[in-house]
């Protein structure tokens, strides 16, 4: 019994021990800061959208645009060319400074950048 | 602008959910609608105006760059797009001997069939490749999963497979267009991303000679339909009965 | 019950620890082939299919051939299969996981491979193959256990057992026609696009399979003096010798038909394995040796030496490789060569190939062992 409950403790400090060091470092309030263009007002749709489910509409982008042919895409904000590199990266021209930043803070690692370019 | 270009997903993603349903019936309805405006793209390779540039990579060189195709120097690791192959490989079963000599430095020009009735669409067992409302022959490399059927079903040796990371083999990548990643499998596709948008593809424009034709068999008045209507023309192996759409005039 | 695997002797646990090393061998190579992808094997834009498919259309062989003991047990009652019925269906279940594993090396993005789920698509005969086989690999799991529990109980087994058993057995059938039929529907590939290609797959199936079998018996009643029935033996000889005979005639009647039609794109794959072109003649020793071999084998298994042990062992060692060549090299590679476009590739499957190939034998290996360690400290236990 008592063994069992040593190695429950022993597994509860393990399992804690990340949430430790970030409380020690002073990392909890941490909250990454992306660069934002600054002369353009809205993305493709408004904030609140992109925020939570820019993956998504991504993932519908390239259905649409590599499966049925569909090149366009109409919103509440206009008309926009279905493109990861030209349209998303048009505005958001520094990827360390927006994408990165998010993704790494939350240990995503998309694929996306293995084949689809980063323009200059 | 056409209507049928739009992908009207606006409001509902506000609601929080981007609605699948509506984005497919959408397409699928406004897909039907322009069912009778169906194209078949194909292209016609004259012999003739081909050979009169001799060691010409005019098409090969053109189409490589704009699509990101990687140069390998090891021969199995090779990928290829458009490539071109001595008469006596490519047309080996109506070869005979006097051909031989006759035709021996004839190169005839090879890619993708876009066959109508494409024995490597069927195999693949994650409907990564298929064929679109136009005839091209399509791959979804973010569905491949690099099983490699498709190169065993196709019998014109028109697939490659990513063997290795084909990045550090492309001489300058072309930033409108994507690269391919190891582990799938890719291949011509007809210049689908410029025909979207009215242009002729790579190789058609790059050719001196004009030796490429390329349309639409559906429309009677095309160049292609005109041409293939007036000459003698072959295809690769017709006796498998995949209706090639690359046809190679004399 | 599982726990008896786990008491053995300092020769077991070597064995064990050996047959780990190798799968952590394999592991590893298996990694640095994810890193840099399959660039690193012998595979190439022309031969782009090698040792990883062959070794998984023989194993699906292997397992489909459990049928050959599993169906005179319960079909005809044939009591005297009983040890080998538990020993196929454990060999049976231990060779379809070494097949699906084979399958998944040779992936080039196997992170994806669910997309054969996702999307499912019937006109694929790939993904026919992993619905047989899963169901397989699920059945004979399901009909080995408890018919292994019921005997350790000393019960009969569950009534609904005996109704999986008769799926079982057109399935097992079913597993190695789905193979053949991934080759032999291909018109891009003339010589495997032969009606003969998923019964020569059977028969020569039900050769290698059960000889595997006979093998891991000797070597059972060697090592570990766990006896099996004699006349069981003796009947799965005769077995044994009945499929060679079959797959000899078959490949024969493929050979005549090859060579006297005389179709030049028919015939160059055959003329390439037996005779080559100048130049690349690197696989007429595996050809001419699978072709005599299954033949001497066949002599051998004919002249009865069924009181002479070695000769069996020696026969049904040259049955298992001689078709292990004929399915896997032969088969595959020939298909490849020559290509569409008349040219002569080489292939040959380099140390990281070798070592991932090695790799998954070793964890079937594993597999294997706990499986039948379990059955036979059970049954010395008796």
């Amino acid at each position: 019994m008592k063994k069992i409950i040593l190695g429950l403790i022993l597994f509860l400090m393990i399992a804690f021990l990340p949430l430790g060091y970030n409380v020690y470092t002073g990392k909890t309030a941490y909250i990454p800061v992306i660069k934002i263009p600054e002369d353009k007002r809205e993305c493709v749709e408004n904030v609140f959208i992109m925020r939570k489910r820019h993956n998504i509409i991504l993932e519908k982008w390239r259905e649409a645009s590599v499966r049925q042919g569909i090149k366009k895409y109409v919103s509440l904000n206009g008309t926009y060319k279905i493109s990861l590199s030209g349209t998303c990266l048009g505005c958001h021209s520094d990827k360390t400074q927006f994408c990165d930043r998010c993704h790494d803070y939350a240990g995503i690692k998309p694929r996306c950048w293995d084949c689809h370019n980063i323009p200059d | 602008m056409n209507r049928r270009d739009f992908l009207k997903i606006t409001g509902i993603l506000a609601i929080g959910a981007v609605s699948h349903q509506t984005a497919m019936i959408l397409s699928s309805s406004e897909v039907k609608a322009d069912q009778n405006k169906k194209k078949r793209w194909a292209m016609a390779i004259s012999f003739s105006a081909c050979v009169k540039r001799e060691g010409c990579r005019d098409c090969i060189d053109a189409c490589h760059i704009i699509h990101n195709v990687p140069e390998f120097t090891d021969n199995k690791d090779k990928i290829r797009w458009i490539w071109s192959s001595p008469y006596e490989s490519v047309f080996g079963e109506q070869a005979n001997t006097f051909t031989k000599v006759m035709l021996k430095n004839l190169s005839v020009l090879c890619m993708c069939n876009h066959c109508e009735n494409p024995p490597c669409v069927k195999v693949c067992p994650t409907k990564a490749t298929w064929k679109n409302k136009d005839g091209i022959i399509m791959i979804d490399y973010h569905r491949c999963i690099g099983c490699r059927y498709c190169m065993a079903a196709c019998p014109y040796g028109a697939r490659s497979f990513n063997w290795k990371d084909p990045k550090p083999f492309i001489k300058e990548i072309n930033r409108d267009f994507p690269a391919r990643t190891k582990g799938v499998v890719e291949k011509c596709n007809f210049c689908e991303e410029r025909i979207s948008q009215g242009l002729l593809p790579a190789c058609v424009e790059a050719c001196p000679e004009k030796a490429l034709t390329f349309g639409d068999l559906n429309d009677p008045g095309s160049d292609i339909s005109r041409l293939l209507k007036t000459r003698f023309s072959i295809q690769r192996k017709p006796h498998l009965g995949t209706d090639p759409k690359v046809f190679y005039l004399f | 019950m599982i726990e008896r695997a786990f008491r053995g002797t300092i020769g077991y646990w070597l064995w064990l620890c050996f047959l780990s090393a190798l799968a952590l061998a394999g592991f590893i190579s298996y990694l640095r082939q994810l890193d840099m992808g399959l660039g690193i094997t012998g595979m190439g834009r022309d031969v782009s299919w090698g040792i990883y498919i062959a070794n998984f259309t023989f194993f699906v062989g292997i397992a489909a051939s459990s049928v050959v003991v599993i169906l005179p047990y319960y079909l005809h009652d044939y009591k005297k299969f009983g040890n080998l019925t538990i020993l196929g269906e454990f060999l049976a279940v231990t060779s379809v996981i070494v097949a699906i594993l084979f399958i998944l090396v040779d992936l080039g993005m196997p992170s994806r491979v669910l997309n054969v789920l996702i999307y499912p698509s019937p006109s694929s005969l790939l993904f026919w193959d992993m619905v047989v086989l899963t169901g397989y690999l699920i059945l004979n799991i399901i009909i080995g256990w408890w018919s292994f529990d019921a005997r350790v109980k000393e019960i009969e087994p569950p009534v609904w057992i005996k109704p999986l058993v008769y799926i079982s057995i057109p399935w097992a059938i079913s597993i190695h026609t789905v193979t053949a039929f991934i080759y032999s529907g291909l018109s891009a590939k003339p010589f495997w696009q032969t009606a003969l290609l998923a019964p020569r797959f059977l028969a020569s199936a039900f050769a290698s399979g059960p000889s595997v079998l006979i093998i891991l018996c000797f070597i059972l009643r060697r090592w570990l003096g766990f006896n099996m029935e004699k006349d069981g033996i003796k009947k799965i000889i005769v077995i044994v010798t009945y499929a060679l005979a079959i797959h000899i005639f078959f490949m024969l009647a493929e050979i005549y038909t090859l060579l006297y039609s005389d179709l030049p794109s028919h015939r160059s794959h055959l003329e390439f394995l037996f005779s080559g072109v100048p130049g690349n003649r690197f696989l007429i020793p595996w050809t001419w040796g699978s072709t005599v071999g299954s033949i001497i084998a066949f002599i051998l298994f004919l002249m009865s030496c069924q009181k002479r042990d070695n000769l069996i062992i020696f026969a049904s060692l040259i049955t298992v490789f001689s078709i292990w060549l004929e399915k896997g090299f032969c088969l595959v590679i020939g298909g490849f060569i020559p290509t569409p476009f008349e040219e002569y590739p080489k292939y040959v499957p380099t140390i990281f190939e070798v070592l991932i190939t090695l790799g998954i034998y070793a964890t079937g290996g594993i597999i294997l062992t706990i499986l039948y360690k379990t059955v036979v400290s059970f049954r010395q236990s008796k």
